[in-house]
This record gives structure tokens, C-alpha cells and sequence, in this order.
């Protein structure tokens, strides 16, 4: 399925996500990474500061929710994937961000900007991942489109 | 209270960026890694938007400043090595991000847009994040948190 090529919309986007990360860094002293703020909050999890972790994942779900619902944006979406790989998909996220130390955010965002060479390694190495998945998923195996 | 309502909008400003950036849509997200089909090049603008004000941000959070705003000092990631479970693991990332069409700044702003399935994905991710954590835990190496 396509979707339309948005350069303004994503620039915008993608500095907002930027002015994030260093309202966070400013403030609390924290690196914007949703693995380590997400997994944070999850039971278990042996960490004595996590309010701030709950304030800002309340903030980045209420705030799309508010432009959707109450500001009447409508925020394009699509799940061209079925349930299983959903699942799948998820277990898989969640195993690699917790070995691999991040994400998108916490590696190739606030990790790259720090020219970090862990983040570096960690960000070419999934991206390159993500490429190759999608071409067997769409043009090896046939799914999805 | 300040502390707090900062912190809010700063998780604010990162919802609304993934979700206009296109981020927290799978079908954008896989359509930006699918360059042999229906390739959509918008997400190069997410990174570098948010990269670019990243790096400019923290440089000037960290020129001018010995110390967050409302913490004792900055948490900056310490671990230095380029090992296996950050390559594994971001590779292992890549094929769930790639599969499923979402990573996890992507989704948990997506929680808010309303739609059934990002519950789904972000159930099977911590799971996912879990399993890592109590493997993690039985090797007696510490989980990122």
C-alpha cells in the first residue's frame, strides 16, 4: 500500500521529536530513549526514579490522542501486516531493544547526536536489519503490501 | 510541580512529533524500508530533523550547563564496548521492526491515535522486553533500565 511522501510534515515532526530530546536532557538530565523510559515503568524493574519516566510516556500518549480526538487532526494510519507479525514483531522488538541497549530514539537519535560509537553501530546495524527483513517479508516471502 | 509539568511536555512534544513525522504509522515506516516496492523516503527527514536538533540542543545544554535544571547531575549513558549483545540485539530489533512496522517511540505515542492494534504490539514488546530482562538477569548482567 502506498503512503504519500510528506518532507515538510516529517521535518517538522522530526524536529519536534529533537526539541524533545533536549527539553528532556535540560531538565531531568535524560537521554529520550522510549526503551529505557518504557521498560522503566514495566514491573521488575529495579529503578527508583521512574516518575519521571511515567510523566513523560503520559505526555507523548496523551498529546497524539488530544490531536486526534479532541483537535480533529487526522494522523494517518495503517497496519499493512497481520496480527501474528504484530505479535511476532513485538516479542522480537522488545528481546533486541533490551539486549541491544535502544532504540530509534535512545540509539539513533539522542545516542547519534552524542556521536556515541555504540549508538553508531547499534543504529547502522538495525537499520540495515529492518531493510533486509522487509525485503524477504515483501518481495521474498510475498506478505503484506 | 514545574519539574513534573516539563517533563509532561516534553513527552508531549515527542507524541506529537512521531505522530506527524509519520512514525507511528507502520504502513509509512515499512513503506521507507521497502526501496525495491512502494518506497516512501519521507522517514530520512524524521532523522534528520531530529537528529540535527538533537545534536545543535544538547550542545547548548551542555556548553552552558554543569547540571540539569531539576536533578543533580546528567545521566548519560557509561558503557563503552561494541559487543555482541548490542549488535545481536539491534539486528534482532531490526527483523522485529521490520516485520511488524513498529519500534517503540513509534508505538507508544501511537497508543493514543485509538486504533486496536498498537495495544497489541505493545503487549507482545513488553513481553518481549521481560523475557530479555530475565535472561539478562540469569547471565547476572543488568538489564537496561
Amino acid at each position: 500500500m502506498p503512503t504519500e511522501f510528506t518532507p515538510f510534515t516529517s521535518l517538522a515532526g522530526g524536529v519536534l521529536i529533537g526539541l524533545s530530546a533536549v527539553l528532556l536532557m535540560f531538565a531531568q538530565g535524560r537521554v529520550a530513549g522510549m526503551t529505557g523510559i518504557f521498560a522503566g515503568v514495566l514491573p521488575g524493574s529495579a529503578n527508583r526514579e521512574h516518575l519521571w519516566r511515567v510523566v513523560f510516556l503520559a505526555g507523548a500518549i496523551i498529546a497524539p490522542f488530544i490531536l486526534t480526538f479532541g483537535a480533529n487532526v487526522a494522523v494517518p494510519f495503517a497496519v499493512p501486516v497481520t496480527t501474528t507479525m504484530l505479535v511476532i514483531g513485538g516479542v522480537l522488538v522488545g528481546i533486541g531493544v533490551t539486549f541491544g541497549g535502544g532504540c530509534t530514539s535512545g540509539h539513533g537519535v539522542c545516542g547519534m547526536a552524542r556521536l556515541s560509537p555504540r549508538s553508531i553501530v547499534a543504529t547502522g546495524t538495525f537499520m540495515i536489519a529492518t531493510f533486509i527483513t522487509v525485503f524477504i517479508v515483501r518481495h521474498v516471502v510475498g506478505l503484506g503490501g | 510541580m514545574v519539574k513534573h509539568t516539563v517533563t509532561l511536555f516534553a513527552g508531549a512534544l515527542f507524541g506529537v512529533g512521531i505522530a506527524i513525522s509519520g512514525m507511528a504509522n507502520p504502513a509509512k515506516v515499512i513503506n521507507f524500508f521497502d526501496i525495491a516496492g512502494t518506497w516512501d523516503p519521507s522517514l530520512i527527514f524524521v532523522m534528520g530533523g531530529a537528529l540535527i536538533t538533537t545534536f545543535i540542543g544538547y550542545r547548548m545544554v551542555f556548553g552552558t550547563r554543569s547540571a540539569p535544571l531539576f536533578a543533580p547531575s546528567f545521566s548519560l549513558p557509561t558503557k563503552r564496548d561494541i559487543d555482541l549483545p548490542l549488535v545481536g540485539g539491534s539486528a534482532v530489533f531490526g527483523v522485529g521492526w521490520g516485520i511488524s512496522g513498529f519500534c517503540p517511540g513509534g508505538a507508544l505515542p501511537a497508543l493514543g491515535l485509538g486504533h486496536f492494534e498498537v495495544p497489541i504490539f505493545v503487549a507482545a514488546m513488553a513481553a518481549g522486553i521481560l523475557i530479555a530482562r530475565t535472561i539478562l538477569n540469569a547471565r547476572g548482567s543488568v538489564a537496561p533500565a
